[in-house]
């Protein structure tokens, strides 16, 4: 196996934690806005090192690039998503927990 | 190649992580509960298609992960605007605990 | 794959399925089922993953997961401004046995069906006519050339709901969250462009590999109903909203067209001349995607669209 493999195959792996940690955070913590920054962490880091690594593996840059695209994507939805669900959430009355 | 038995693992090990992520949909409480869970499962599920794409190499499963990326924005925004103001009207503030059981 | 690995990924997603597809049809609570429902269309794309049909995975992931989401969560919210009833819990035991009896039936009827069936499938014979299919794409030229029938009857389908959908009323007022945020004016005009060319993409691709009228429809569809959310407003207007009838008739009008004229050059109905074939299919293709865009779109918008979008409220 390659270097570049390796290098793609780690990052990939790297990136699982993030996904499994947001949905931790989905069940273990108490609110929706605790839910919220549980979940902002797969869609970032999670989905990000999975596509860099994906990336370095496949060796082309068109595949790369579609992947960057995919992930900017998924980001845009769910930064603004977030921003959405948070905002509603507080206007319609759901204290943070703790407060 | 090695490689490749380790993505297999990944991948079954990220569709686990959205089966066991159902229990949210089951307890909600809150509908922006459930919705949140929905949106992890878009974001796991895209990963899962991804690593198939390139491990595959078919083009074809790339332009299905790029058509859910492109559409997950739709389903919050409508939740948001059109569902979640109707369910349940505003209420005065309150904790919104945990809460076991039925 | 490794047989281990595999065989767990098939019985998680098929476990996965059959509960989340309980949950859509027996969850006491409606949202849950629409949030089911829209999980379930999100999983059964990996499963035509798995089964080896990126082309329908592909529509599910427009259609079913997307659009259909988005629908059912609108219409949700239209329905429960009404108080909700609940429903009886007493259990009916004579009921629940008629309804697994027809059950029961209808499996065993589904699977006598699917027994019979010739044993390689079809696709030796599609592939001995794809010569003459002008397209490259198998699905392609199933769905618009050998069964371009098919297409059209479900389009018609399609159109169908939308008029029935216009005859309950006009479009309920309230088009941008009650709540408004200065994000999704962000978004629509960020997602819009990309939206039309992934639209344009999926058309190209479907001449040679998956994709197609339908999920670039879909795309488009997806992509208006994101805007108007976003506080952008239909240009069409005009009294008994005329343009509205044209694009939404657009796909049946010229596939009936097609159809038409190839009986009258002699041909048999929807036999296209193969010389011809590639233009016509090119033709069917990107109108059926925007008279399919616009059919969803129109569904969305739950009723009728006024003459003029002024009364309705900017974000």
């Amino acid at each position: 196996m390659t270097l570049t493999e390796w290098l793609g195959t780690a990052l990939v792996i790297a990136g699982v934690p993030f996904l499994l940690s947001g949905t931790l955070g989905l069940l273990r913590f108490p609110d929706v806005y605790t839910r919220l920054h549980a979940l902002a962490k797969g869609d970032n880091v999670g989905l990000g090192l999975i596509c860099v690594g994906l990336g370095i593996q496949s060796g082309s840059v068109t595949v790369a690039l579609k992947l960057l695209l995919i992930w900017v994507l998924m980001l845009i939805a769910s930064a603004t998503g977030a921003g959405l669900i948070a905002r509603t959430a507080l206007a319609r009355g759901l204290k943070p927990w703790g407060l | 190649m090695m490689s490749t038995d380790v993505h297999i693992v990944i991948v079954v090990i990220l569709l686990l992580n959205i089966v066991v992520g159902l229990v949210r949909i089951l307890r909600g409480p809150e509908s922006a509960d459930r919705m949140l869970a929905a949106e992890m499962f878009a974001t796991s599920a895209v990963a899962i298609i991804l690593i198939l794409a390139v491990t595959t190499s078919s083009p074809a499963l790339m332009d299905v992960a790029l058509v859910f990326a492109l559409l997950s924005a739709l389903a919050v925004v409508t939740f948001v605007s059109r569902a979640w103001s109707a369910l349940n009207p505003p209420q005065p503030p309150k904790h919104d605990g945990e809460e076991d059981g039925p | 794959m490794a047989p281990l690995a595999s065989h767990a990924y098939d019985l998680l997603l098929a476990g996965a399925l059959l509960w989340l597809a309980w949950q859509a049809t027996h969850a006491a609570d409606l949202f849950r089922s629409v949030i089911s429902f829209i999980v379930f269309g999100l999983l059964m794309a990996l499963a035509w993953i798995r089964l080896d049909a990126p082309d329908i995975a592909l529509a599910e992931a427009a259609i079913g997961a997307g659009v259909t989401g988005a629908l059912l969560l609108s219409a949700l919210g239209r329905l429960t401004s009404a108080p909700a009833e609940k429903p009886a819990a007493t259990r009916r035991w004579p009921g629940t046995i008629a309804v697994l009896a027809l059950a029961a039936t209808v499996l065993a009827l589904l699977g006598a069906a699917a027994w019979q069936l010739p044993a390689p499938g079809l696709g030796d014979a599609v592939a001995g006519h794809m010569p003459r299919a002008g397209v490259d794409n198998p699905v392609t030229g199933v769905l618009l050339n050998f069964r371009a029938f098919d297409t059209l009857l479900e389009i018609g389908v399609l159109l169908l709901a939308v008029v029935a959908i216009w005859s309950l009323g006009p479009t309920p007022e309230p088009l941008v969250p009650a709540i408004p945020s200065p994000a999704l004016p962000a978004l629509g005009r960020m997602l819009w462009p990309m939206f039309v060319l992934a639209t344009f993409y999926l058309l190209w691709r479907g001449t040679h590999a998956p994709g197609g009228a339908f999920q670039a429809g879909a795309v488009l569809g997806a992509g208006g109903i994101l805007v108007i959310l976003a506080g952008a407003r239909p240009w069409l207007t005009g009294e008994d909203n005329g343009p509205w009838r044209w694009l939404l008739s657009l796909g049946v009008v010229t596939m009936l067209l097609a159809a038409l004229s190839t009986t009258l050059i002699g041909q048999r109905f929807f036999e296209y001349p193969e010389s011809a074939a590639a233009g016509v299919i090119l033709v069917l293709e990107i109108t059926a995607a925007i008279s399919i865009a616009m059919l969803l779109f129109a569904a969305y918008l739950n009723g009728q669209p006024p003459a003029r979008w002024r009364g309705y409220p900017h974000s």
